[in-house]
């Protein structure tokens, strides 16, 4: 019954790689391995339909639109909703103009964006602190106030500080997908536009606490780990349960023999694949409900990871490039 | 005086009623169409009388209609962008107030050629008493045969729905239009898939100005290559032209395309020359999005010929010496006028209607406003001027829809063409204060 579905090849700063049409610059990106450092993502993430296009970090330079149509595509694309043509050539971290773009979208995310790290929850393990940290400049050239919001609490969990939202829509998703039914959406436009559920409506579902995992900034924050420690302080263990409602497969953060918090499993792109429930992530923090199977590889290269999980410092780092 | 195709009937007392404007030859194109033509002839007639896009981006309608994906089984609509926001334009809306019937006339010729069965208008919030104008006249197309089932005997099936948004600009991109039709938040899609494949409810669907549906009408009554015979080259047929600022006769004007830029503005059927005696400094063509020119470059080109009211003439010598027809929201400036206060204005807009949805548009409008209100304030520092370069080559081209855009040509095009100006309000913050009008030079005054 299989049919063989004729795989096209794409070329991505010189590494060529067979693909299945339909697949993504991103997602063929991703495929290349240890060669190539795929375009950063900040809203897209794989597992939610319809997510990406929006935060414009994956921008990359098609030099080459197709074999049969080899003429370069006039604007930057996104690589994430970009579907790859057989024999395409796409240009990422060798493409002057899309490096140059992405330092301008990084601009943009952190203009309104407090810079509170140091008191940050997500700081160690927050994508923007990454991306800043290889595309951004050192400075900020913006000499306004920046927007601010309160801090909202939506549920028993789970804290919401829109603050430091970039405005992703990956909580949205999460919420409307992984759930059965819709809870929060964005309220307002431009950049008074927030998150928010219905009049700071509780989000009270089984598996809400993933838009916390999701979210690649500390706009959302598990309250009951909120301030206990940070990141880089704890060890992260894989460990297993048993769980009626979620694969149980989790990781648990550990401060001596205690555990902080709680998450689901992240790919080295930062996704988690399989997300687990309320129960899993507050409920259970004591050693006795968990297995835990082995020390957890964090395998992602940032900030923190640089000097702590021993990784490789990121070799297109601009910032260390031009040290 | 020029032809009129669309706005002849306008002067006639009561022909927003049917009757009126059935006894005034409205609705003989639909007859034509449906008992004589089949839809791909009505198709054919467009593309012969080479029709472009009203709406701003002047794509080919009769290209576009062909685009059209057509699944079997699967409903396609047709929906008309009524939704005309564009500070400087109201053309749509003088043309729906006072002759609703010939844009129903349209949407029914282009449903036909289109094979679509359930049609709508979207209209913009703020133009309620224009929504009961359609729906009255709507009404009145069922009641005589117009619209419904099997119309004119000829099975051809129409219904028409007129819906109002809720004020927002960004729901003009037909995408965000199709979401806000779909009910959600009007929020502009990922292209592609395109609208043609994928547009209302997964359907393929084509999106057009309430102009360009008109301009159907008269292009199946006297047919497609006779409307090709008005205008130069490609841009055939007449516009609308929706003319304000410090003009003697501001209102909406049709044009044929192809009389120069200096007629319309000096001609006394037109615009009549500017207000009180001053001099020209500026003008935007097209609608606040589209380039603003200086006023050495209004009635001639770079090179030196003449600028005529065309898609291409206005668009002469790309964004460094040329502009764009866009919507025609035609702005004239006179000498007093200030061109940072005018580009803070429009940058307000777009940093207000920005739908916040990808990070450069919604940070970076923000950032211009703030920047472009410090300048006009006289607190700016002459970095701010290339600031304001810097950010607006950040979001042009990077954004997902093309209000990225059009919030950074305005600038970027006064700051091309008026940096003195710029310049001039951080050397003399307060004579720009007291003065309040922007600096007027010795070449605004005596262009000769």
């Amino acid at each position: 019954m299989s049919e063989t579905v004729e795989k096209i090849k794409v070329t991505i700063d010189g590494n060529t790689i067979e693909v299945l049409p339909g697949t993504t610059i991103l997602n063929a990106a991703r495929m290349v391995g240890e060669n190539l450092v795929p375009p950063p993502a900040m809203c897209y993430y794989s597992s939610l339909n319809g997510s990406g296009g929006k935060c414009r970090t994956c921008l990359v330079e098609v030099s080459k639109g197709s074999e049969k149509d080899p003429r370069p595509m006039p604007k930057l694309v996104a690589s994430c909703s970009t579907q790859v043509m057989d024999g395409m050539e796409v240009k990422n971290n060798t493409s002057d103009k899309a490096l140059e773009a992405r330092k301008g979208v990084v601009e943009f995310l952190l203009l309104n964006h407090p810079l509170d790290c140091p008191i940050c929850d997500q700081a160690g393990e927050c994508h923007l602190q990454d991306l800043a940290f290889e595309h951004g400049l050192a400075h900020t050239r913006y000499e306004f106030k920046r927007r601010e919001f309160d801090k909202v609490d939506i549920g028993e969990y789970i804290k919401l500080h829109m603050t430091r939202c970039i405005l992703c829509y990956r909580c949205v998703y999460t919420a409307n997908q992984l759930t059965n039914q819709r809870e929060h959406g964005i309220l307002n436009r431009g950049d008074a536009a927030e998150i928010s559920t219905f009049i700071e409506k509780n989000l009270d579902n089984e598996f809400i606490g993933n838009v916390i995992d999701v979210c690649p900034v500390g706009a959302l924050t598990d309250k009951t780990f909120r301030f206990k420690s940070r990141v880089w302080f704890t060890n992260p263990m894989d460990a297993t349960c048993e769980c009626s409602k979620c694969s149980g497969e989790a990781v648990v953060w550990m401060v001596g023999n205690d555990i902080a918090r709680v998450t689901a499993r992240k790919d080295k792109f930062g996704e988690v694949k399989n997300f687990i429930c309320n129960d899993c992530r507050f409920n259970k923090k004591e050693l006795t409900d968990w297995n835990i199977t082995g020390p957890r590889h964090i395998s992602r290269d940032s900030v923190i990871s640089a000097n702590h999980y021993e990784a490789p410092i990121p070799s297109h780092t601009i910032l260390l490039n031009n040290a | 005086m020029s032809r009129k195709l669309l706005l002849q009937n306008d002067h006639i007392e009561g022909i927003q009623s049917y009757d009126v404007y059935r006894k005034n030859g409205g609705y003989q194109s639909v007859e034509k169409a449906l008992k004589q033509m089949s839809p791909e002839a009505v198709l054919e007639e467009v593309k012969k009388s080479g029709l472009r896009g009203r709406g701003g981006a002047g794509f080919p309608t009769g290209m576009k209609w062909s685009f059209l994906a057509k699944p079997d089984g699967v409903p396609r609509h047709l929906l008309c962008n009524a939704d005309e926001s564009e500070p400087g334009t109201f053309k749509d809306r003088y043309l729906m107030e006072k002759i609703p019937h010939l844009l129903i006339e349209g949407m029914i010729l282009s449903s036909f050629a289109l094979g679509a069965n359930s049609s709508y208008i979207y209209i913009r919030g703020e133009y309620m008493f224009v929504l009961r104008i359609l729906e009255k006249a709507i009404q009145e197309a069922y009641n005589n045969g117009w619209l419904g089932k099997n119309i004119l005997g000829s099975g051809y099936d129409l219904d028409l729905v007129v819906t109002p948004g809720a004020g927002a600009y960004i729901c003009g991109e037909e995408t965000a239009l199709i979401e806000s039709l779909e009910g959600n938040r009007g929020n502009p899609r990922m292209k592609p898939p395109f609208p043609a494949v994928k547009g209302l409810w997964q359907r393929p669907t084509v999106v057009n100005n309430v102009e360009t549906i008109a301009a159907v009408v008269p292009i199946i009554n006297h047919g497609g290559e006779a409307y090709a015979s008005i205008g130069i080259d490609r841009s055939t047929g007449t516009k609308l032209i929706s003319a304000s600022g410090n003009i003697n006769k501001p209102g909406v004007y049709e044009i044929e395309m192809g009389i120069t830029v200096e007629e319309f503005i000096y001609g006394d059927q037109y615009c009549g020359g500017i207000k009180n005696g001053k001099k020209i400094k500026a003008c935007v063509p097209g609608g606040s999005s589209v380039p603003i020119l200086p006023h050495y470059l209004i009635c001639k080109t770079a090179s030196g010929a003449d600028r005529l009211m065309t898609y291409e003439s206005l668009a002469d010598g790309g964004f460094a010496t040329g502009s764009m027809l866009g919507s025609g929201g035609f702005i004239v400036y006179d000498e007093d006028q200030c061109i940072v206060r005018n580009t803070w204005n429009f940058a307000r807009f777009y940093h207000h209607e920005s739908c916040g949805q990808c990070s450069p548009c919604r940070e970076g409008t923000g950032w211009m406003e703030k920047v472009l209100h410090r300048i006009e304030n006289g607190h700016g520092k002459m970095s701010d001027i290339d600031l304001l370069w810097e950010i607006q080559s950040k979001i042009e081209g990077n954004t997902i829809c093309p209000l990225g855009d059009a919030a950074a040509w305005p600038v970027a095009a006064a700051i091309r063409h008026f940096r003195e100006e710029f310049e001039w309000h951080v050397n003399e913050p307060v004579l720009s204060q007291t003065r309040n009008f922007g600096l007027v030079t010795e070449k605004i005054l005596n262009p000769a």
